[in-house]
């Protein structure tokens, strides 16, 4: 079961990764990098388990302190200057009400 | 038939690891599903919240020792409290700079009322 | 002085778990680094009612045994509609009063909001809440204030 869960985070991973890869503005990039530090803290804590090394869980803690600090960071940077690809263009504007 | 306590603590925790999966595999469906990206947003919070405390309480059934249930009880309070706080810096930064929600038809006057406040505030 | 101690016990207890190890020099760098961080946290003047929230710590797991609860209905609902399409969201985007009058009150309430799945504060100015929400449902139940009432009762004031 554990490598199950294991490798559900790994595909979950994947579909982050293709998000970050296709998203149309800047801010999609970045909550797919954002989910993709969760699910890497949880996948560090899996395998901690799978290797039967419980070290693993000292480094999924700093890993969540890094992420979140990592994710601050980068909305502080992207206020103050214009990163690539963070200017919305219409196409990308909610608003067409076709839901 | 015997059971003894660790293999009904196996049992519930391989139960616990399976909905986390679960949970998981659709929060990756819903963020390439879904059609913009403040309803991308909901689908992470489902892996950000319900997902990794599945997963968690899973291993905190399985776990060998006292220090390991106590890290990972650590791991667990702070993801909870963490992941809300990043999405709603994100979701702040993203209206203030002009990324404008998809919203339905019928709340016509609502949908006014939010593009105005986030168009007039652009301070940090 | 109740929050310096409150700060100092969490530091020490994070400190002994995470290090593991009781030789008298370990001990000692543990005494010296948790000073140096007393003492930058007062430089930084963080050390008040509003990082260390002890007036809370009685009533607090009532309400997150509650707002748990909160959590594992909302969380069915968006994976519903997860896996039956885009056809079953509704999106709106709505400004919504909230009752707290101190600072810790509003958070608690933003990140409550933003903690269930299916809805995200966008934004917060003054008692107002602008809130994104996944379906239509989610701003009836929002409206109909349980969770405000309860934060107000967490702090025993509105």
């Amino acid at each position: 079961m554990l490598i199950a869960a294991t490798l559900a985070i790994l595909v979950v991973m994947i579909l982050a990764i293709i998000r970050a890869i296709l998203g149309p503005t800047l801010y999609d990039r970045i909550l797919a990098v954002n989910m993709f530090g969760t699910k890497t803290v949880l996948l560090l804590s899996l395998l901690g388990f799978v290797m039967g090394r419980p070290e693993f869980l000292d480094i999924a803690i700093v890993y969540v302190l890094i992420n979140f600090i990592s994710v601050i960071a980068i909305l502080r940077y992207s206020d103050s200057f214009k990163l690539q690809g963070s200017d919305i263009k219409p196409s990308d504007q909610g608003g067409k009400n076709d839901v | 038939m015997t059971f003894d306590t660790i293999t009904i603590f196996s049992f519930i925790s391989a139960i616990f690891l399976l909905i986390g999966s679960f949970l998981c595999i659709s929060g990756g469906v819903g963020i390439l599903r879904f059609p913009d990206f403040y309803t991308r947003m909901h689908a992470v919070g489902v892996t950000d919240t319900l997902a990794a405390a599945m997963i968690l309480i899973g291993l905190i059934l399985q776990s060998p020792n006292s220090l390991v249930l106590i890290k990972l009880l650590i791991i667990l309070v702070v993801t909870l409290f963490i992941n809300p706080t990043a999405s709603h810096a994100l979701a702040k930064t993203a209206i203030h700079n002009g990324l404008m929600p998809m919203v339905i038809k019928h709340d016509h006057d609502k949908m006014i009322i939010a593009k105005k406040e986030g168009k007039s505030s652009n301070r940090s | 002085m109740r929050h310096t101690l409150s700060l100092f016990l969490t530091l020490t207890a994070f400190w002994g778990l995470m290090s593991g190890h009781n030789s008298i020099l370990m001990l000692l760098l543990g005494a010296v680094s948790i000073t140096c961080v007393l003492y930058i946290a007062h430089r930084m003047d963080v050390v008040d009612h509003e990082s260390q929230p002890i007036h809370l710590s009685l009533k607090i797991f009532g309400y997150f045994l509650w707002l748990f609860k909160e959590l594992v209905i909302a969380n069915m609902a968006v994976v519903k509609s997860i896996w039956l399409g885009n056809a079953s969201i509704s999106p709106v985007l709505v400004t919504i009063k909230s009752s707290q009058v101190t600072d810790v009150g509003k958070v608690i309430y933003a990140n409550s909001i933003t903690m269930t799945p299916g809805t995200v504060t966008v934004d917060l100015v003054g008692d107002r809440l602008t809130v994104h929400a996944l379906f239509q449902h989610n701003v009836e139940v929002l409206n109909t204030g349980e969770m405000d009432r309860r934060v107000c009762h967490l702090e025993s004031k509105c």
